[in-house]
């Protein structure tokens, strides 16, 4: 604070605490729904106080959406895409950044261009390739002919398939599929002064024992920064799960939630459906929270 | 790419090994998807079979004389322009605030952040639940006279209801790069204009909003990509789309297009106009924030 402004400081908490309430007042208001029972969920006017069916609602949403395996599923592919994420792009980045090698620009290229689409954008396409992810192979096989080649001169013909839909490698791969954990490293990477490296060649030690023993330690809090904000980001996934995963007993957490809303006219059970909604949220609110520090760096690092 | 480091390792296969996973990963998982995309976006497949045939530009055509394409382009625009001006200036309001660090600056800080945590399939069923004609706060206005408030049956305020909680989602994302961009000012400037008689809000108009410039250029790009992409589980979870196409936004056409109607080439061109669309803001954010924003 500069100066003293004791009117202007009790503005400043009027308004801070208005904005709060505005990002509050929904969770709030779900909250106390999850307490009600259902009459008391569709009363009009609205209640505003907790009721005392928060545990009978909790208990129904977790049997009805059958939580404890969805959140199974959800907790192995937020995991999956925060490893491969924090794994691959480190890899990627440790090549760009530190080699001299002649397709160094062109890779960097590649890489970075991904950041621009979104999934969402190439969603019709992504979902072909992940009904079968050996299809791009088998094409360019049939394209250049090779697969009329190998059925001349064996007899056999080449059909490469791979089903991914209702996997959780389906459900990961794509989801890793994009540059943001790249960039990230490699902006770190290019902070680390080239003596650190010269001094590391001096001592005789190869490029993996560098990654492992000088960058890997470097690198700490900007892994845990990728690590929450991917944890966050698979976790809170939809559209892909929605239709990656046909079978309902393979979704994740996100996609039964919104099944538990019937489609159509019908009243949904407001009480249990928020309590559903309320559970749901909880991990990557507590990595949020729990992580702060790191999230926010991760938040600034990964969009820079 | 800078040609500035000397101290480099050397090997003609290592750094090949060490991108393969993510270069092949990207392949099948990008490359190969946005390809197909424009592929299908150029053909159309045979009703009785026998592969696509090459069909030019008739899949754009058929897309752009559609009334229905023009009306999604028209509210997406509305959604992504209402979401990001709102979300903007709620988060730009509080980030000035705190950053004056009153007492409990650190708590409300925060108390800032943790709506990003909140999935958007959540947040939306909760929203639509909130705003419900039937049950939610506004309930009581039908009460008193049908229909003053109906999301189901009012395109508009199905359309509010969507923007509202758009919005809410973003304010946290929008407030952690305000307020790293204002304490990123220095103290001494901040200090110099309070000693030439500039009070707080003079400072904030005339010092911190213009210096905010580029991030708030990056946050307004950023802003609208996202309001175009990532509002599919929004509409999907709160309006379906409707009431009467109402909240058919772009993404969420493609959607139903695609895996609904089944028409590949119409929901790929459409793709390829959105994927334009994307990549033009990504390309004006690169050239404007890199050039002209900086004042320094």
């Amino acid at each position: 604070m500069v100066e003293r402004r004791p009117l202007l400081n009790l503005a400043t908490h009027l308004l801070l605490g208005f904005g709060l309430l505005c990002l509050l007042l929904p969770i709030w208001l779900a909250f106390i729904a999850a307490t009600q029972d259902v009459a008391g969920a569709n009363a009009v006017p609205m209640r505003w106080l907790p009721g005392p069916h928060l545990l009978d609602n909790l208990a129904a949403a977790w049997t009805r959406a059958d939580l404890g395996a969805r959140f199974t599923t959800s907790m192995i592919v937020a995991l999956g895409v925060m490893a491969g994420k924090v794994g691959l792009a480190m890899l990627a980045a440790f090549a760009i950044v530190f080699f001299d090698w002649r397709a160094k620009a062109v890779v960097f290229w590649l890489v970075f261009v991904t950041l621009m689409l979104p999934l969402e954008v190439r969603i019709v396409p992504t979902y072909v390739v992940a009904a079968n992810a050996l299809r791009p192979f088998q094409a360019i096989l049939d394209i250049t002919g090779l697969t009329g080649l190998v059925e001349t001169l064996s007899g056999v013909r080449v059909a490469l398939e791979w089903r991914m839909l209702n996997s959780y490698t389906g459900l990961i791969l794509p989801l890793v599929a994009t540059a943001t954990g790249t960039f990230l490293y490699r902006q770190f990477f290019m902070t680390i002064p080239e003596e650190l490296v010269e001094a590391a060649r001096m001592d005789g030690a190869g490029p993996l024992r560098f990654l492992r023993d000088v960058l890997l330690p470097l690198s700490r809090t900007n892994m845990a920064a990728l690590a929450t904000i991917m944890f966050v980001y698979a976790w809170n996934q939809y559209l892909w799960p929605l239709l990656v995963t046909t079978e309902p007993q393979r979704s994740t957490v996100m996609v039964e939630l919104s099944r538990l809303v019937p489609r159509g006219d019908g009243l949904p059970e407001w009480n249990i459906v928020m309590a559903a909604a309320l559970t749901v949220m909880l991990p990557p609110l507590a990595v949020v929270v729990l992580m702060q520090r790191w999230f926010v760096r991760g938040l600034v690092a990964t969009e820079k | 790419m800078s040609n500035t480091r000397r101290a480099l390792f050397r090997s003609a296969w290592l750094p090949w090994a060490l991108v393969l996973p993510q270069l092949l990963i990207i392949f099948v998982f990008f490359y190969w998807p946005t390809g197909e995309a424009l592929y299908w976006a150029f053909t159309l497949e045979q009703p009785w079979g026998g592969g696509n045939a090459w069909v030019g530009w008739q899949n754009f055509a058929a897309v752009f004389s559609s009334e229905g394409y023009w009306h999604s382009v028209r509210i997406s625009i509305l959604y992504a322009a209402s979401t990001t001006a709102l979300a903007i200036g709620a988060a730009l309001l509080l980030a000035m605030f705190v950053d004056r660090e009153v007492k409990g600056s650190r708590g409300y800080r925060l108390a800032m952040i943790w709506p990003y945590a909140i999935a958007a399939p959540a947040i939306g069923i909760i929203f639509r639940f909130v705003f419900d004609p039937r049950s939610g706060v506004f309930a009581f206005l039908n009460q008193a006279a049908p229909g003053l408030w109906d999301p189901t049956l009012n395109g508009d305020h199905a359309m509010t209801m969507l923007v509202l909680a758009g919005a809410w989602q973003l304010v946290s994302y929008n407030f952690v790069f305000l307020l790293a961009g204002l304490q990123s000012i220095p103290r001494g400037l901040v200090e110099a204009a309070a000693m030439d008689g500039a009070g707080p809000l003079r400072r904030m108009r005339d010092l911190q909003a213009p210096l905010l410039a580029p991030t708030l250029f990056f946050l307004v790009i950023i802003n609208m990509t996202d309001s175009f992409t990532h509002s599919f589980a929004l509409v999907d979870v709160m309006t379906g789309g409707g009431p009467a196409r109402s909240t058919d936004l772009m993404v969420y056409k493609i959607y139903s297009d695609g895996f609904k109607g089944l028409d590949y080439s119409g929901a790929a061109a459409q793709s390829i106009v959105l994927m334009l669309l994307v990549v033009g803001m990504t390309f004006l954010q690169f050239r404007f924030v890199e050039r002209k924003l900086h004042y320094k």
